[in-house]
């Protein structure tokens, strides 16, 4: 009697937690097919906004700017957060073990407008003694790529923790040398990881407003900061059909390539599976 | 024996070289920057240029430190101590808020059978992955004068007016809360799930209530989670500037927002660089904690 009032109370919670954060993407869908410039006032059906858009210069290029830094950011990210996970969870002893965890670790929850404010300053200073760097598609790739890859330090190094020692020390004992054991038992091991890295860094770059407002210059207008000016101002038809263009495209990425990864890491481990069987 | 020498010393660059490539990264552009923005902080103004600290004029060396920013703050100024005083309120009470919430949520989770459980996890991941920005907008919607809330409910004649609730500390709470749900609920559903059931039977078992096997032994056993969850809301909480600056309005004071305007508006670098230290200053305590915990959850280094 008792389990039976639990389920209903978990189910309950579970539906209204979930009902809490999709209410304002459902929202900012239906809304975006709404005729009305007022946005929430309903007038009619319509996919004037969506035409909109493709006239909307400044949405444009901050669109094909930011994916190109997210790109970038990206990959820049997988690359330097494998080698800080290797580092962090292979190496267990040597001089700046602390201070490299910390400096991983502390961009995750670290305020981005410290992040911003300081990345930014150094570069003007770097750029008065220098004459370079401008701000710009750079700069902000920079400051991407630092908080890139400290969310793909943790997601690559969890999935380092939990792979099975013996098949490196295997291949060490079998006499291959450290970067062959790394490039033929460990990458291949660990690349659906370095897969979803890539994925979560890219949307991170995409979305990011704090960072990428202290790092651009003129002419470097990344699309969340077109979206952020105009949605201070209020509310704007033009950003709902920007945000369900997102919302679709991200989801459906998100969704096809979690579906793969978790077959792909299924084949794996029923192939490892039978590999032990052999030996053994 | 030279093949030997030759490939410890080899697998002794590689190491080298494996280390050297993220720490030469993140002292550059992390820990750097933080030192530059101390410096600047007291620094001179000549003009547009900082004036350096020491000087080396005529054989008299010179140190020039300037800390009227940091007395404005301390003691001029109320604004900035204001300002730091409700952003702690704010983050504390949003993690709260998202614990109260969260746990109960990543409880179930936890619990839920276990073929649909990857169904709701995707669920849960999902909204983390879309544009948080976008979502942030999206309670701008709901929650406007004439928004979605107040349309709704004077059409089916609840409210004859609508209520105001945009621009309010509550519409910021909720925004916060919104956005940093997910950073409450994945560490704790992470920390649950692997909970040891047999430990709840026994206690069942030696006559523990449901209630009491959970506050004795569910509870303490998820601490880690717990602590986790909460400083990946508290310390950014603090700091945040994009959802005061969207459901905020000007009467919600955010130490965030307070930076952002020495920047862009007042174009006060060096002010804004004292904001930023004594922020800092104001998260560097959960900061240690979160990372002395991160680098216990990943010590799983074996050789």
């Amino acid at each position: 009697m008792k389990n039976r009032a639990g389920e209903i109370t978990s189910a309950i919670w579970l539906v209204v937690g979930f009902g809490f954060l999709y209410l304002p993407i459902v929202t900012l869908i239906t809304l975006s097919f709404n005729e009305s410039p007022l946005v929430t006032t309903w007038t009619g059906f319509s996919f004037k906004w969506y035409g909109a858009l493709i006239r909307d210069v400044p949405i444009i290029e901050g669109f094909v700017l930011s994916i190109k830094i997210a790109l970038l950011t990206a990959t820049a990210s997988v690359v330097l957060g494998t080698f800080a996970a290797v580092a962090i969870t292979r190496f267990k002893r040597f001089p700046g073990r602390t201070l490299l965890t910390g400096m991983v670790n502390s961009p995750l929850v670290m305020p981005e407008v410290i992040i911003g404010l300081s990345l930014l300053l150094m570069l003007v200073s770097v750029q008065r003694a220098t004459g370079y760097p401008d701000r710009g598609m750079l700069t902000i790739w920079l400051g991407h790529t630092l908080l890139g890859m400290a969310y793909a330090t943790v997601v690559i190094s969890s999935r380092l923790q939990e792979m099975n020692p013996q098949l490196e020390e295997a291949g060490l004992d079998l006499g291959a040398q450290p970067w062959q054991v790394f490039f033929l038992i460990t990458l291949p091991l660990i690349s659906q990881s370095l897969m979803s890295a890539w994925l979560l860094t890219f949307t991170l770059s995409l979305d990011d407003v704090v960072l990428s407002a202290f790092l651009s210059g003129p002419g470097s207008t990344t699309l969340p900061i077109t979206i952020f000016s105009r949605a201070r101002l209020g509310l704007n038809p033009t950003v709902n059909a920007v945000a369900t263009l997102t919302v679709l495209v991200v989801s459906v990425g998100v969704v096809i390539a979690s579906v793969w990864l978790a077959r792909a890491e299924k084949r794996r481990a029923r192939e490892m599976a039978a590999a032990f069987r052999i030996t053994t | 024996m030279w093949q030997g020498i030759l490939e410890s010393f080899m697998g002794h660059v590689g190491r080298r070289f494996v280390i050297s490539v993220p720490m030469v990264f993140l002292l550059l552009v992390f820990a750097m920057p933080f030192l530059v923005v101390f410096k600047i902080s007291i620094s001179e103004v000549d003009g547009v240029r900082f004036v350096d600290l020491l000087t080396w004029v005529d054989g008299v060396l010179k140190l020039q430190l300037k800390f009227t920013n940091y007395r404005v703050i301390f003691f001029e100024d109320d604004l900035y101590l204001r300002a730091y005083l409700s952003s702690l309120g704010f983050a504390g009470i949003t993690t709260g808020i998202c614990l109260a919430i969260g746990y109960p949520f990543a409880y179930f989770l936890a619990r839920s059978r276990p073929e649909i459980r990857p169904g709701l996890l995707m669920l849960l991941m999902l909204p983390f992955w879309t544009s948080f920005l976008l979502r942030v907008y999206a309670w701008k919607m709901l929650l406007a004068d004439n928004g979605v809330f107040n349309n709704v409910a004077i059409a089916l004649g609840v409210l004859a007016e609508p209520v105001k609730m945009m621009n309010t500390p509550f519409s910021l709470t909720l925004g916060m809360v919104y956005t940093y749900l997910p950073f409450m609920v994945l560490p704790l559903y992470a920390n649950l799930v692997k909970m040891d059931i047999r430990l709840l039977e026994a206690a069942r078992d030696l006559g523990a209530s449901p209630w009491q096997a959970f506050w004795r032994i569910t509870v303490p056993l998820s601490r880690g989670g717990i602590i986790a969850g909460a400083l990946l809301v508290f310390i950014p909480c603090v700091g945040e500037f994009v959802i005061p600056e969207l459901l905020g309005g000007p009467q919600t004071l955010m130490i965030g927002r307070v930076l952002w305007d020495e920047f862009f508006s007042n174009n006060d670098w060096p002010m804004a660089s004292s904001v930023a230290v004594v922020m800092v200053l104001l998260i560097i305590l959960p900061l240690a904690l979160f990372n002395k915990f991160q680098a216990e959850s990943t010590q799983g280094g074996r050789r």
